[in-house]
Order: structure tokens, then C-alpha cells, then sequence
């Protein structure tokens, strides 16, 4: 039997073909130098190199270091996005009722959403200062025996909340518009059903917000996990002990200020893979029951 | 007609050639000396452009230590090489290592410039950047030690009256210090001082293979009892409030002795100068103490700093030029320059005797400490020590010696953690660079 062919035109090849170069300039190739460059033990030059199968992944994955570093990094994130969203969403609600002076209220808040990580780092290094940082200072006032040089957990709070306040901005735009796009009709409909502000909110605006906070859930994941590179470096630098170090800035300590090109390539693999199969599960998982 | 145009083509060509060899040889120069260091970086390539004519040196600015040994790797691996790359003591390693990275600068004064001769060099710096058989691969350019730092109106405050010659001294000021107001010691960086520059002091051998020199086959020796009781004093002290930890940034801890929090700081005597310029109270600088349980008469100390590396892949006329601003940099005159701008140490003894001659250590003895320092007698494991990955192994330092502040780790937990950490950062080293 002849199959039927049909002839295509090859014009709309040509119209995706800028879109396809840039995925393979900028991500399919270096991710494949970067799967080859995992099985090679090479020096930092270039000079010599081998091919070493697995030693690279067996050298450096699910050692303690890249076991802390990647708890901290799943804790890390996981409180990120938990945080920066729920303040967002109770800002973006409350805002939204605000009728005096709204706008300068709404601008107000979305104003941190300008200041780069590293700023946003470096600003919180100085309010952290144990000479100079009244925050420090305040808290220490405040009987809480602060001292994030030393305390992991004192230096976790300190990351986290830099990194939740740069946030909360972005989400707090997302939220907003997706609040004002709910019609009118349904929340009078609501109104005259339901007195209770709380309950209208959970049984009516939260599952309408429900596309929004799944888009900021895949954003603000992103940012936990690569983003917050800057505000890491600025400010504890993977401080004290490697308790503060994601996994991506163990990569970059390892790779760039080490110059183990095999053993950060191998962790840059995983991490690559961590993130796919975080990306499948959302889409796969809690897409599903989210109605557009 | 034809004949004509080939003539002229010629003729052209060979204009072309002269002009050539007419401009000056670019000689590019990647370093890593940020603030005040920078602009005096700046002068010295103006002195030198405007000393002769045949090349023109460029210096650039390139970050940090790791930022800028990384933009040099980077370019390397790009065939766009600079001349002249300042690398960091704890990655001496990665550059000299690697066959074919570099040019031995020894090999290099030789063949293009005026012969090089290494008894013209200081006895502690002679061998830090060389290989295994004393030939030196990397021109020490800012060399430094470890140096205490005291307040002298804190010791005066507190009725001491000199700063401590050893840590048993330190042990009984300290208290006196504390009463006065004051946290007694602050220290930048204390991989490089309590560790490197512990064993050196000490004379305590540091890793096998002579302390790394002659292969890459070798073990950290960090996890001994002498270490370990060090660490353990300095737990100590942190939890009796004598001694600070600002965290891991070299300018944290200097700032607490800047401003007066602490009563002494262990720095570098690189930071004389900009000492002077911040700090807005009385204050002297003085040997770094030693434990007179371990050794009776102290030794001297590493340099640490950075070294000047001529990078591999450039032709014979680019590297008379790097041999020609070599001689420059070395010359008496303009050690003793970079030395009175910057407080590091000169590195030649020429330089050293044009300082001791012009007067300067009359005016500002402090200035000379270094270099006592690093002239004191010399022991079996003062000449420095080469170790792959050592970044890395620093990084485990810290990560550790942060545990012992803060009572996640045992002292010795600590120490068994540094040695496994580092052993097997070293295994990596080796199978990579063999």
C-alpha cells in the first residue's frame, strides 16, 4: 500500500528556525559539553584530560558536603516559596481592597521588585553587620542571642529573609492582577451568599487564584534554586560550615573558584536532572487539578 | 610594468615589516590588586612605559585572587592568554603542575632578559613559588606574612605593656584586655595563619611528599596533636570573650580592630599600610606568637600573597618583554617603592638593603617586621608548601573550623573531618594532574 504524503511548505520551519538556534546555542549545547565534561577528569588549562566514566559523579554526588548542601537546598526552597507566596497573596488581597491611595500603596509595595539579588545581598549584609547592622543589633536587643557567623540557623534566617523580601514584590504583581481579573458579578454573588471574608476567600478567591499560584509555584522554585545565587554570595557566602550553600553555589565554589571542571559538571548533571523531574511532577501532578 | 608593481609591493612589505618591528610589544598584564594596591599597580606600569620604549605594559584589574586566577584559566583555555597572570599562593599549585601552563620565570630571565640569579632573592621567598628542585616558576610580586597587630592605647588602658611574644603570654593578658573593655584577638584569615603558617612557625611538617613539593601523590598531615590543641585553646578563648570571630571576610575581622572592639588583630603585613590610613588610635605591629610548649626559639613564617606567572603560548620578542618588566619590578628601587606604598615585603635583598640605607625603618620601624620575620632561621618545613585543590582544602578548613566555633564539631571531629575532606581533594588532584 503507498502511504499519502502530503508536501509541506518548509516556511514555517523557517519562522520557528531563530527560536530553535537560540535553544541549541544557548542551552542544548553547552548542556552537552557540560554532560561531557562530567566524565572527564581534566586540568584546569585544558592541557590533559581522560575519560573517566562515573568518577566525577562517585567523587562528588551524595558525598556529606553535597548531601548538606542539597538538604539545605530542598529546606531552602521549600521555605522560600512557602513564605514569599503566602505574604504576596495576603498583601495582593489585602491591597486589593484598599481604595484610598491605592496606587501609591500598590507601588509602594511592588517597588523591591527593581533591586537585583546580589543589591538585595549586599543591603542585607549591611543591616547584618555584627559592628554596623541594626538589625543585628536589634535583634540581639530583642533577646534572641544572634549571631548568623556562627549559628547555622541564625545565618539560614538571614538568607531566607533576604531572599523572601526580594520576592514577595514579584508575586505581589502576579497576585494583584490575577485578583482584579476575578469578574465583578461573582464576588457580589459571593457577598450576598457568604459574610465571612475568610471563607469567601478560601471557597471563591483561592481556587480563581489557583492558575496564578501555580505559574508563581514553578517561578518562585526557579528563583529559590538558581536566582538566589547572588544573595548567597553577597552575603554569607555558604557560611558557617557550607550550612548555607545551594547546591547551584556549590557548583560555582567547586567549578569556578576551585577549578574542578569534572566534579562541578557532575553536580550541575544532577542538578539539572533534580530540576526536570521537579518540573514533570508539577505539571504532571498539581496542573492536573487546577481549572483554567 | 609588472616588474614595476613587485618592486613597489616590496618595497611596501618592507616598510610594513619596520613598522613592525618599530611599535612597541604589548605586554598585557591580568592582576588581581584592588583600592590603593591598584593605583600603585597603575604607577609602577607608568614608570616602567615611560623607562623605555620598546613595549608598552597594560595592567588589568581582574577581581579577587580566585576571580582573577579564573579569568586567566578561562582565557588560557581560549588561546587568549595574558603575558603576565598574578596567581594566589593556594593555587601555586593548579599553575605549576600543570606541564606546559606556564614559563619558569627562572628559565625565562635566563633565555630573554639580564639572567636571573637566585641568590639576589630574599632566603623566604626564594622557594615558595619554585618546584621541587629550588628553580623558580612564579616572580614573588606581593609577599606577605602573618603579623600581630596590637591598640596601644587599649594596652595601655589595660596596663599591658607589650604585645604578646607567645600564646602563653596571650593567655595571661588576655584577661587584663577582656577587664578593660575589649575582645582581645580578632584574626583575617585564619586558614593561612592558624594552619599554614601554625606549621611553619612551629617547624611541624604539614603533608607528605615534602609538604607537597615533590609530586602530587600526598597526604595533609592537618589532623596533629599540635593543631589540635591549638584549636582547642582557641575554642577556648572564643567562649571565655578573648578572642572574635566576624565571620569568614578578611575586612570584618580588620574592622573590629579598626574600631576598637578588638585589642589585637593578626593580619598580613601587607595591611600596614591601609592600617595607617583607617585606624584612628595608636598601634604597632609585632611577630606572630608562637606556643613555647612546641618550640623554644620560633621560625619564620611563609610568604603568602601572590606571584607573578609568565603564561605559556607566546612568542620569543612578547617574552624579552615580560623579561624586560621583570627586571624593572625587581630592580631596588622599585621594591623599595612598592613596599613603602604598600607595606609588602621587598623581595630582593638589594631592595632590602636600599630600605634599611634610605632610613625608612628609622621612621617606621613597623615596617620591617615582615621581613624579620621571614628572616628568622629557617627549619626543615619553613619553605612553603604545594598542595593541589588547595582552595578546596581552605574551604574545608573554614567549614570546620566554623563547626568548632560553634560546637557542631568536636576538635577532633573537626581535624578527622579536614583530613578526609582534603585527602580525598588531593586523590582528585593527583589522578587529574598525572
Amino acid at each position: 500500500m503507498k502511504r499519502v504524503q502530503f508536501s509541506h511548505s518548509p516556511i514555517p520551519y523557517l519562522f520557528i528556525a531563530p527560536q530553535i538556534i537560540i535553544i541549541c546555542v544557548f542551552f542544548l549545547w553547552p548542556a552537552a559539553q557540560g554532560i561531557y565534561q562530567s566524565f572527564l577528569l581534566e586540568d584546569a588549562w585544558g592541557l590533559s584530560s581522560q575519560f573517566v566514566w562515573f568518577k566525577n559523579y562517585e567523587d562528588t554526588i551524595f558525598k556529606k558536603s553535597w548531601l548538606q548542601s542539597a538538604t539545605f537546598t530542598l529546606i531552602f526552597s521549600f521555605l522560600v516559596t512557602v513564605l514569599s507566596l503566602a505574604f504576596a497573596m495576603l498583601l495582593a488581597v489585602k491591597a486589593n481592597e484598599v481604595i484610598q491611595g491605592a496606587r501609591t500603596y500598590k507601588t509602594l509595595l511592588m517597588w523591591a521588585y527593581a533591586i537585583a539579588p546580589p543589591v538585595a545581598g549586599l543591603m542585607g549584609n549591611l543591616m547584618f553587620n555584627p559592628l554596623i547592622g541594626d538589625l543585628y543589633f536589634f535583634l540581639n536587643a530583642m533577646g534572641w542571642d544572634f549571631n548568623h557567623k556562627l549559628s547555622s540557623f541564625d545565618a539560614s534566617f538571614v538568607v531566607i529573609l533576604i531572599a523572601v523580601w526580594k520576592q514577595v514584590s514579584v508575586n505581589f504583581i502576579f497576585f494583584l492582577s490575577g485578583l482584579q481579573s476575578i469578574p465583578k458579578s461573582v464576588i457580589e454573588a459571593a457577598t450576598i451568599d457568604c459574610k465571612s471574608s475568610i471563607r469567601r476567600f478560601w471557597t471563591m478567591t483561592f481556587p480563581l487564584l489557583a492558575p496564578t499560584t501555580f505559574f508563581l509555584v514553578v517561578i518562585n522554585i526557579t528563583y529559590a534554586f538558581f536566582e538566589t545565587f547572588g544573595i548567597i554570595d553577597t552575603t554569607t557566602g555558604g557560611a558557617p560550615g557550607g550550612s548555607t550553600s545551594t547546591l547551584v553555589y556549590k557548583v560555582y565554589t567547586d567549578g569556578f573558584r576551585g577549578s574542578d571542571l569534572g566534579g562541578s559538571s557532575a553536580q550541575s548533571v544532577v542538578l539539572m536532572l533534580m530540576v526536570l523531574a521537579l518540573t514533570v511532577i508539577q505539571f504532571r501532578l498539581i496542573e492536573r487539578k487546577i481549572h483554567y | 610594468m609588472l616588474k614595476r608593481t613587485l618592486t613597489a609591493i616590496g618595497a611596501l612589505s618592507c616598510l610594513a615589516t619596520i613598522n613592525v618591528a618599530n611599535a612597541a610589544t604589548e605586554v598585557q598584564w591580568w592582576h588581581a590588586m584592588g583600592g590603593r594596591l591598584g593605583e600603585v599597580v597603575d604607577e609602577i606600569a607608568v614608570k616602567y612605559n615611560a623607562s623605555q620604549s620598546d613595549y608598552v605594559l597594560v595592567p588589568t584589574y581582574k577581581g579577587g585572587y580566585e576571580d582573577t586566577m579564573t579569568a586567566g584559566i578561562a582565557a588560557f583555555r581560549a588561546k587568549q592568554q595574558p603575558h603576565i597572570l598574578q596567581i594566589f599562593d593556594a593555587g601555586a599549585a593548579t599553575i605549576i603542575n600543570a606541564k606546559g601552563a606556564t614559563v619558569p620565570v627562572a628559565e625565562l630571565m635566563a633565555e630573554h632578559g639580564a639572567g636571573f640569579n637566585k641568590e639576589d632573592y630574599l632566603v623566604g621567598v626564594r622557594n615558595f613559588y619554585a618546584d621541587s628542585e629550588g628553580k623558580m616558576i612564579g616572580m614573588p610580586f606581593n609577599s606577605s606574612t602573618p603579623l600581630l597587630y596590637y591598640n596601644k592605647d587599649a594596652f595601655a588602658k589595660a596596663g599591658v605593656a607589650t604585645p604578646p611574644k607567645t600564646w602563653e603570654e596571650f593567655e595571661k593578658i588576655a584577661p587584663k584586655l577582656k577587664d578593660a573593655g575589649y575582645i582581645a584577638l580578632a584574626q583575617s584569615h585564619s586558614p593561612w595563619i592558624f594552619s599554614e603558617n601554625f606549621h611553619s612557625r612551629h617547624n611541624i611538617q604539614l603533608a607528605t611528599g615534602n609538604n607537597g613539593y615533590d609530586g602530587t601523590d600526598v597526604k595533609i598531615l592537618y589532623n596533629n596533636p599540635e593543631m589540635k590543641m591549638h584549636w582547642g585553646k582557641v575554642k577556648n578563648w572564643l567562649d571565655k570573650g578573648w578572642y572574635g570571630y566576624y565571620g569568614r571576610a578578611w575586612g570584618d575581622n580588620q574592622d573590629a580592630f579598626v574600631q576598637q572592639k578588638a585589642a589585637m588583630w593578626l593580619g598580613s603585613s601587607g595591611s600596614f599600610g591601609g592600617l595607617t590610613k583607617s585606624a584612628e588610635f595608636k598601634f604597632g605591629g609585632s611577630f606572630l606568637p608562637h606556643w613555647k610548649s612546641i618550640i623554644e626559639e620560633p621560625k619564620g613564617t611563609f610568604i603568602g600573597g601572590a606571584a607573578l606567572f609568565a603564561m605559556a603560548g607566546h612568542d620569543d620578542e612578547e617574552y624579552k618583554g615580560v623579561a624586560s618588566f621583570l627586571s624593572f619590578l625587581t630592580s631596588p628601587e622599585m621594591q623599595f617603592f612598592w613596599h613603602k606604598e604598600t607595606g609588602y615585603v621587598p623581595i630582593t635583598n638589594a631592595a632590602y638593603d636600599l630600605a634599611k640605607t634610605s632610613g625608612y625603618y628609622k621612621t617606621t620601624p613597623d615596617a620591617e617586621i615582615g621581613i624579620l620575620q621571614l628572616n628568622q632561621p629557617a627549619g626543615e618545613w619553613t619553605k612553603g608548601y604545594r598542595l593541589g585543590y588547595y582552595v578546596q582544602i581552605r574551604e574545608v578548613m573554614y567549614k570546620n573550623f566554623d563547626n568548632i566555633f560553634s560546637g557542631d564539631a568536636t576538635v577532633d571531629e573537626a581535624f578527622e573531618e579536614i583530613e578526609t575532606e582534603s585527602n580525598d581533594l588531593l586523590e582528585r588532584f593527583n589522578a587529574t594532574y598525572n
